[in-house]
């Protein structure tokens, strides 16, 4: 184990791929020369040349198209969303072509391509720069999409998604690529579908993913220090599809209640999916109805106060809690 | 010999109507010749002819709307005779139909995880657990409210729910309401959700265990009731008084009004005014309400998580009964608010609460009530706290009585209000100054004209 | 000018007495004249032009049985005739080689043909029969024959360029000689697709990265708005001197003017690794789709114009003219008819789709059951 940053664990993950096979390049906007505009592919130019860290335009329909093109050739293309908000201009490609090729061609080509960038918001980027896009793009059949919260599981993920065959959707926790945690050497892949147990409870189920994870962790510590205590369990779903369905199944037959959080808007959303899950596989473990506590239901604004307000907190999150448990204050 | 067919001339077409023959049986036909004008659901449009001869039969006739693909015409050799079979059957639809939803393929993947491109994903394999049929309704018939979690384990551990109280919105039993019978332990009031309530108020602790049985039978030779599901509307007042009376320790204090004054002012103001702002007697309380308000803050005020909020405004709900429930409406800033615009808005509201016109910010909020049964003749009454507020008003009816006014007897008018109020939040003297103040502004009307 | 083209065209907005389909066709008979090529030059022999002449046959005689298909309700979605642009496909993938990739947009039954697909699967896939080319799961608009280099068939417009773009890059990253024929409709180039495509296109052949030929069908109509409705820079291959890339113009009409063309530009992108653009001028005989039977955009009359130079009709012209008998065209066409009509018969006797099919080839690996 080495501890490292988010960013160097994708970094690292990237860059024992590139060695260990030559058909896996990275291509984006500003990540040779540059080095990333997070840094995240900082010093790979240097290391593996300008034919496999392709610089390109601003242009993400026609790079995105292309390295699909790439894989659709048996090519491994990573390609990077300097941000996900701008992945809407590829949207086409990557839904009309890269999830949908191998089915109408009738399984004669795949499309082995990773698309990777920092997703949801929390900086104050305001708009057209904050999304959180896991229940967008999990929408599509064909798709893969993960959404890692930890240096270790960052690093295990993008190893599984540069070899899956299948076009990879890889949702960044972009608030915390300087974050530090443990990671193994080597090749460790984590699986998708595969959920985590990130802290093991008893009286409720707390379900989320990327950064979201972080929050509910101390939500979990705050509710275990409450006058009558109150043990919480912590599920991170890293994989939202494919989606493990077990785990979370699992737990709320263990608490009885659920309290999933993103950051994401409520409507037609992960949060919705799970509840719906829970309420299909677990109905006669329920004890309440599973609370969803997620972004609000505008825009992204600027201002810091009602950026803030915009996103779940802690409190909302201990309310639901509360009010799955029957509990007041 | 070549047939005619009803052609798909579009992606969604499945049939077309057959407008007008442009030829007739027996006619010359060459190749790009117009057959027939035909219908779809776009647009009317000419047939051409695809194959040279003479039309020998046609199978449709003018008007009749056929599906594609299906024989309208033949065309036959020069000379030919005009064709006497029937036509060939229409053409099986192109596609077999959908197979029935329940047809899903039998290789969809492990349930574990769910099949990213399957839709119907397979369930974890436990065995249903059957609720009782006993168990789906209360003791009062009405339909027993229980977490799905609550009505498995009574079923495994042969509780009957219809005996429980539950503790959950709406009544609904959860799982700490039937923790005692699960582990044995003597049966005992589950903890109430609300907090303890003050000594002086009855605790109204949910019925235990050991409630009535129920009676859903009529006593013998009488015939039995009718069940009647309650409305929306009546089943969330029930709720949300119960609520109040569980939550907050209600105690009453009434005084008696002299309404001579503010009779005299009110005859005075609507000799004047238009039908639309013609001034009640309730007008009147609201507005000598919300003046004493003022000096009331915490009467002006709800509980919130435990804690006192007082409100910057003073916003006076009306009850209003409509069919089958209640409402309360409320004024906005009343306070401040001129008598004429007090009673215009009274009467809009009520209105519109009777047709079910009013939208949810028109009565979702309120930082106090007024309940007035007056024009029913109703001497005085108590209400029930509107939840979360603190206090609510009952106003009587006001009755013409004899007065001793300096020794003698003189016709009076007098009217009764009842103050409930939330023991948590005051207390009786603090409500009877209360009173005082609404008192006086309804004895000394010209400072609610002009307050 | 980085371009060989010799010589720039404009085309006016159609009036009354001077209508866009004489303005066409003089630009395409210009275009031919100014290859400075046709017959005469062509190194073919006879029978490789009858070879040709068949292909063109069953691709027209293939689309008129799809079209029956659809009237008789037996072909459902969309259908997209090729019928009036024979020449621009038959000609450029005469010089198709096996590491060679083609893409092109949902107009793509000639090319599965060219290519070697057979017919009763591609007619089989047309009718969303099991027995497809791509098993029933794409339809018209989603050919795909990988063996024979065919990688598509796609029905957005203009949202394949950008993958052709890419599997050229890719094929020289990965040290092959092969070529990509990028194939899309005057309709695309209006598309932002294009436009990025191209500009990568452009930008990596610099390094020899980028072998692309883009072949851009002109048919003078995107669905039913004609070029000059779409842009004020109705001289499309131009666009293409934004990105560096040359181009020049043929006769779509012509096969041996796109024979010549073809030759030269296969040749040219194979060895520099550098894109190049072909404009062919063509026309679409056919309605747009099998669902667009009004045509209100064009008149009969330059329809009937356009027929005049049938692109099989010139080759046949030609080969009359040297010698070939009636009777040895005549067998060719009954030839190209059996083997449509063994298509069809194929594509109607063929079984639907299993089932179970529905759920396969989502994803390359674990949840596939194949």
């Amino acid at each position: 184990m080495t501890v490292m940053t988010y960013r160097e664990a994708l970094r690292s993950a990237m860059t024992e791929e590139m060695e260990r096979d030559e058909s896996v390049v990275v291509m984006g906007e500003d990540i040779g020369v540059y080095g990333g505009t997070h840094l995240v592919t900082d010093g790979m130019l240097e290391r593996f040349g300008p034919k496999r860290v392709i610089d390109t335009p601003i242009a993400e329909g026609g790079f995105t198209g292309a390295a699909i093109g790439m894989a659709m050739m048996g090519m491994r293309p990573i390609v990077e969303m300097m941000t996900w908000n701008f992945s809407f201009q590829a949207v086409d490609q990557i839904i009309q072509n890269a999830a949908k090729l191998r089915y109408f061609s009738g399984g004669q080509v795949s499309v082995p391509l990773v698309i990777r960038g920092p997703n949801g918001g929390g900086v104050q980027l305001s708009a057209q720069h904050t999304h959180s896009l896991e229940g967008f793009y999990g929408h599509f059949p064909g798709l893969k999409v993960v959404s890692p919260v930890t240096p270790h599981d960052v690093k295990g993920m993008m190893l599984t998604a540069i070899r899956d065959p299948n076009p990879v959707i890889f949702l960044e926790a972009g608030a915390l690529y300087g974050t530090k945690g443990e990671v193994p050497e080597g090749e460790e892949l984590v699986p998708f579908g595969e959920a985590r147990i990130a802290r093991e409870g008893t009286d409720v189920t707390l379900i989320g993913y990327g950064r979201q994870v972080n929050m509910l962790l101390r939500v979990a510590d705050k509710l275990e220090r409450e006058a009558e205590s109150i043990s919480a369990e912590v599920v991170d779903l890293r994989s939202i599809r494919p989606f493990d369905e077990r785990t979370i199944v699992e737990s709320v037959r263990k608490t009885n209640r659920a309290v999933v959080v993103q950051e994401q808007w409520r409507w037609y959303s992960v949060a919705s999916e799970v509840a719906a899950i829970l309420q299909e596989q677990a109905f006669d473990d329920l004890d309440a109805p599973v609370e969803r506590v997620s972004g609000a239901e505008v825009p992204a604004p600027y201002a810091r106060n009602l950026e803030i307000e915009a996103f779940p907190s802690e409190q909302q999150i201990v309310d639901a809690v509360h009010r799955v448990l029957y509990r007041k204050g | 010999m070549p047939t005619v067919i009803m052609p798909k001339m579009g992606d969604a077409m499945e049939e077309g109507t057959l407008l007008r023959w442009l030829k007739e049986v027996g006619d010359e036909v060459n190749v790009g010749d117009p057959l027939a004008e035909i219908e779809t659901d776009k647009v009317s449009l000419e047939i051409e002819a695809a194959d040279a001869g003479v039309l020998t039969k046609t199978y449709v006739e003018e008007g009749a709307t056929v599906p594609i693909g299906a024989p309208i015409a033949a065309i036959g050799e020069e000379d030919a005779e005009v064709a006497a079979e029937a036509p060939s059957p229409a053409p099986e639809p192109a596609a077999a139909p959908a197979a029935p939803a329940t047809a899903m393929p039998s290789a969809v993947p492990a349930p574990a995880i769910s099949p990213t491109n399957g839709r119907g994903a397979a369930r974890p394999a436990s065995a249903p657990v059957p609720v009782p049929a006993a168990a789906a309704t209360t003791a009062s018939g009405e339909r027993l409210r229980a977490s799905p979690l609550v009505k498995r384990l009574a079923a495994e551990h042969g509780i009957d729910l219809s005996t429980i109280a539950g503790t959950g919105p709406g009544g609904r039993i959860v799982r700490d309401d039937i923790a005692a019978l699960l582990t044995g332990a003597p049966s005992a009031a589950p903890a109430p959700a609300a907090p303890s309530p003050a000594p002086a108020a009855p605790t109204p602790a949910p019925a235990p265990a050991a409630a009535p049985a129920a009676v859903v039978s009529a006593p013998s030779g009488r015939p039995p009731g009718v069940a009647r599901e309650f409305s929306t509307i009546r089943r969330t007042t029930g709720r949300r008084m119960a609520e109040s009376k569980a939550a907050a320790p209600h105690f009453y204090v009434t005084v008696e009004v002299d309404m001579a004054q503010a009779a005299a002012l009110r005859e005075q103001i609507n000799a004047q005014a238009p039908d639309e702002a013609k001034v009640s007697f309730n007008d009147l309380i609201v507005k000598a309400t919300a003046l004493a308000l003022r000096d009331f803050p915490n009467l002006n005020a709800s509980i919130e998580n435990d804690q006192l909020v007082e409100h910057p405004n003073i916003d006076i709900n009306v009850a209003v009964a409509i069919e089958d429930g209640l409402i309360a409406p409320f004024i906005p800033d009343a306070d401040e608010k001129g008598l004429g615009t007090i009673a215009r808005m009274t009467k809009d509201l009520i209105g519109r609460a009777r047709k079910g016109g009013l939208t949810p910010n028109e009565y979702q909020g309120g930082t106090f009530t007024i309940s007035n049964l007056g024009m029913f003749d109703v001497e005085e009454f108590i209400a029930i706290i509107n939840p979360p507020q603190a206090a609510i008003l009952a106003v009587g009816s006001i009755k013409d009585v004899p007065v001793v006014a300096n020794g003698e007897i003189v016709p009076g008018k007098r009217m009764n209000i009842t103050l409930s109020a939330d023991h948590r939040i005051t207390d009786g003297a603090e409500v009877a100054r209360f009173l005082q103040v609404i008192k006086r502004y309804l004895e000394n009307p010209l400072t609610i004209a002009f307050g | 000018m980085s371009t060989t083209k010799g010589q720039s065209r404009s085309r006016k907005a159609s009036s009354q007495d001077d209508g866009p389909v004489a303005e066409r066709s003089r630009t395409a008979r210009e275009a031919a004249a100014a290859s400075n090529n046709g017959a005469e030059t062509m190194p073919l022999d006879t029978e490789k032009i009858l070879e040709l002449y068949k292909k063109m046959n069953v691709i027209r005689l293939f689309e008129d049985a799809a079209q029956r298909g659809f009237r008789t309700g037996k072909v459902g979605g969309y259908l997209h005739l090729y019928s009036g642009q024979e020449a621009v496909a038959t000609g450029l993938l005469e010089y198709f080689q096996d590491t060679d990739k083609v893409i092109t947009a949902y107009r793509d039954h000639a090319h599965a043909l060219l290519l070697g697909s057979h017919p009763t699967e591609v007619m089989a896939e047309i009718y969303g029969k099991g027995t497809g080319l791509v098993k029933g799961k794409g339809g018209s608009m989603h050919l795909f024959d990988v063996e024979n280099g065919l990688w598509g068939g796609y029905g957005i417009v203009g949202g394949h360029i950008p993958l052709g773009v890419g599997m050229a890059y890719a094929l020289r990253y990965q040290g092959t000689d092969g070529i990509v024929q990028l194939y899309f409709g005057d309709g695309a180039i209006h598309n932002g697709a294009f436009h990025e495509a191209a500009n990568l296109a452009g930008l990596w052949g610099r390094d020899g990265m980028n072998p692309t030929l883009f072949i851009l069908e002109n048919n003078n109509y995107g669905m039913g708005t004609s070029v000059e409705r779409a842009t004020a820079m109705t001289d499309l291959s131009a666009k293409f001197d934004s990105y560096g890339i040359e181009h020049e113009d043929v006769d779509g009409m012509d096969l041996f003017a796109v024979l010549d063309v073809a030759k030269r530009a296969v040749q040219r992108v194979r060895e520099t690794g550098k894109p190049y653009a072909i404009e062919a001028m063509t026309y679409r005989i056919a309605p747009h789709g099998a669902a667009d039977f009004l045509e209100r955009y064009r008149t009969k009359e330059e329809i009937a114009e356009w027929r005049k130079r049938d692109p099989i009709g010139l080759v046949e012209a030609r080969l009359l003219e040297s010698g070939v008998s009636d009777e040895t065209l005549d067998g060719i066409k009954a030839d190209a008819k059996a083997i449509v009509d063994e298509a069809v018969r194929f594509a109607e006797e063929s079984p639907d789709p299993p089932l179970d099919e529905l759920y396969t080839d989502v994803y390359a690996d674990t949840v596939d059951t194949e």
